[in-house]
């Protein structure tokens, strides 16, 4: 069994490691244990400043500190980043295109019990609606050090979606290489091609195992980054594997599976299949059951892949 | 204490802003003249007399910072900025027309001088705190001067901001209140009041301070007593009259997202310049 790291862990251990730049300060929204800017905080505490449960203040603050030559890191849960405080990150963020890092944590479902109100599944959708921002969703531990490492050396907005839940680690540190904007792929494989970002990795790989024991080749691939999005990548898998499927912790309209739409219809379309929040909220539960009341799991992946290998082949 | 010759230098520098702003919009056709108007004083004694700056180093790290939250307010900022030498003043004339660097609301990567882009309204607030933490935060001695129009004190961002500069304990940030009592649908009163705006920011924790906005020694004071004032932002509530300077557009709402046509531009101007002949010789 991989060991288990929330992404938010990694965030904060991230913080504090690449921390001793003087450049780098953290804000939080009074959930600073949560979103684990408080292993910043314990660390470099003269260049963090809590700034009450006052989102859209934070966004604007950061706006204003980064123009001082900052790298500034705002952190709250994905809900009151990405929506609470949208205007803000849009026009004194996105627009000016400063140098703020939008750490957005308990973004998804596997919130858990705390429920619908506090589980964003519409988060890529808005952001990466915006111009000149960048959307990225960690799947792991390992890709969320990088992350946030890759989000220091990019000059710009940079919207990071975190996750509460423990996930296992699927990537080896020492091999492990992260390009902003670069997918990875994962496995190889010919019949279909599944694409997913953040926790939903480890179950298309999971996916991709079940369908290899019906004989069929799926290629995996991580989109970390889903703005820019990598868009070679993608074409080359539909060219080669002529169905796609798509997996998300998200709302099927707008996030991943939209993107990586966009991308084929303008290309090369090919069969789409999406697994992710079927336009509805979330609701109270523990994440791993809330996962597959949503559908969101290595069965449902293997069954929409399936779906699109019928699609392709026009039955 | 200020020296007669230098009152007159800073009366006659408001009254070009002025000028400039109404060629500007009447130039266009368009635009936000009456809050405009309404803060050309500030905008004379800031660039005119108080902040440190060089137009010759906009982006100079030890500078003093203008947020400009109500942004529309925009094309005074840029006429102040242009007679201090920011741009050429010719490139005023180009205001809001495609390709300029001068859109209707300030925008710092497109205006040299420009400090902030701003706009929507509330958000200032924060920027222009977040400015001055950064600074404090590298032990500079400068200061942020923030420009909030009364009617933006409807939204809440305000005063999310205006608590975490008095947590902070933002000295270094200065505040001017556009007190005209004027917002596009009306009066203040009658919109939605913000009053009693004295007791509230020093609820807040801020150091307040009422004035004449118009009133050039005035404001003058005030900054001074202001940088006295240790472990608390300053609130600087400039008591003022939207579309000041131009006898029809004086305290008319009307004027708040309008520009003159030909004959009033012409009789603005020559009223505008009147005045400065009768300062010249005073």
């Amino acid at each position: 069994m991989a060991q288990k790291i929330a992404t938010r862990e990694a965030y904060g251990n991230a913080l504090a490691e690449f921390g001793g730049d003087s450049r780098i300060v953290v804000l939080d929204a009074d959930l600073s244990k949560s979103t684990k800017t408080d292993t910043f905080r314990k660390k470099y505490p003269e260049r963090f400043f809590n700034m009450g449960i006052a989102e859209g203040n934070m966004m604007a603050t950061a706006a204003g500190i980064s123009t001082c030559g900052k790298i500034v890191f705002a952190s709250t849960f994905a809900i009151f980043a990405s929506e609470r405080s949208c205007e803000q990150i849009r026009n004194s963020i996105c627009y000016p295109k400063l140098n703020v890092k939008i750490g957005a944590s308990h973004a998804g479902l596997t919130v858990g019990e705390d429920g619908a109100s506090h589980q964003c599944v519409e988060d890529i959708a808005i952001m990466r609606a915006l111009p000149n921002m960048t959307v990225i969703c960690p799947a792991d531990a390992v890709e969320t050090r990088h992350a946030v490492k890759a989000a220091i050396e990019h000059d710009g907005p940079v919207y990071l979606r975190l996750g509460r839940l423990a996930v296992p680690v699927l990537y080896d540190e020492s091999s492990y290489s992260f390009e902003l904007g670069k997918g990875i792929t994962v496995s190889e494989g010919s019949d279909v091609t599944i694409i997913a970002t953040g926790l939903m990795l480890q179950y298309a790989m999971e996916a991709a195992d079940l369908l290899k024991q019906e004989g069929i080749s799926a290629r995996v691939i991580d989109i970390h980054t889903i703005k820019p999005i990598d868009k070679d990548l993608i074409i080359k898998a539909a060219k080669e594997t002529g169905a796609i499927v798509t997996a998300e912790e998200h709302s099927i309209i707008g996030g991943l599976g939209g993107a990586v739409a966009e991308v084929l219809v303008e290309n090369y379309p090919v069969p789409l299949k999406m697994v992710g929040v079927e336009d509805k909220f979330g609701k109270s539960g523990k994440p791993d059951k809330l996962l597959e009341m949503y559908g969101l799991t290595a069965r449902n992946i293997a069954e929409k892949a399936k779906a699109a290998i019928k699609m392709k082949m026009g039955k | 204490m200020l020296s007669g010759q230098k009152l007159k230098e800073l009366k006659i520098f408001a009254t070009k802003i002025r000028i400039e702003t109404v060629k500007e919009l009447g130039n266009l056709g368009f635009g936000h003249l009456g809050g405009a108007m309404s803060i050309v004083e500030t905008l004379s004694v800031l660039y005119g007399e108080v902040m440190n700056i060089d137009p010759k180093n906009p982006g100079w790290e030890d500078r003093d910072w203008l947020v400009c939250s109500k942004g529309h307010a925009g094309p005074a900022v840029y006429a102040a900025l242009a007679l201090k030498g920011y741009f050429p003043i010719e490139e005023l004339m180009t205001l809001n027309k495609p390709g300029t660097n001068l859109p209707s609301h300030c925008d710092r990567n497109k205006t040299i001088g420009v400090d902030m882009t701003t706009g929507s309204l509330g958000q200032g607030a924060s920027l222009a705190a977040g400015v001055a933490l950064g600074n404090m935060l590298d032990g500079r001695k400068n200061y942020t001067y923030l420009i909030l129009g009364d009617g933006e004190l409807q939204e809440g961002q305000v005063w999310e901001a205006c608590m975490a500069a008095a947590h902070y304990k933002l000295d270094n940030l200065t505040a001017f209140l556009d007190h005209n009592g004027l917002q596009i649908d009306g009066n203040i009163a009658d919109v939605m009041s913000p009053e009693p705006v004295t007791e509230k920011f020093k609820a807040f924790g801020w150091n307040v301070i009422h004035i004449d906005g118009h009133d050039i020694p005035q404001i003058i004071d005030a900054l001074k007593k202001a940088k006295e004032v240790k472990g608390k932002p300053t609130m600087i509530i400039a008591d003022t009259v939207k579309g000041k300077g131009v006898s029809f557009m004086e305290n008319q709402a009307g004027w708040h997202g309008s520009a003159p046509n030909k004959e009033q531009r012409d009789q603005a101007i020559a009223e505008l310049d009147a005045y400065i002949s009768g300062l010249e010789v005073e």
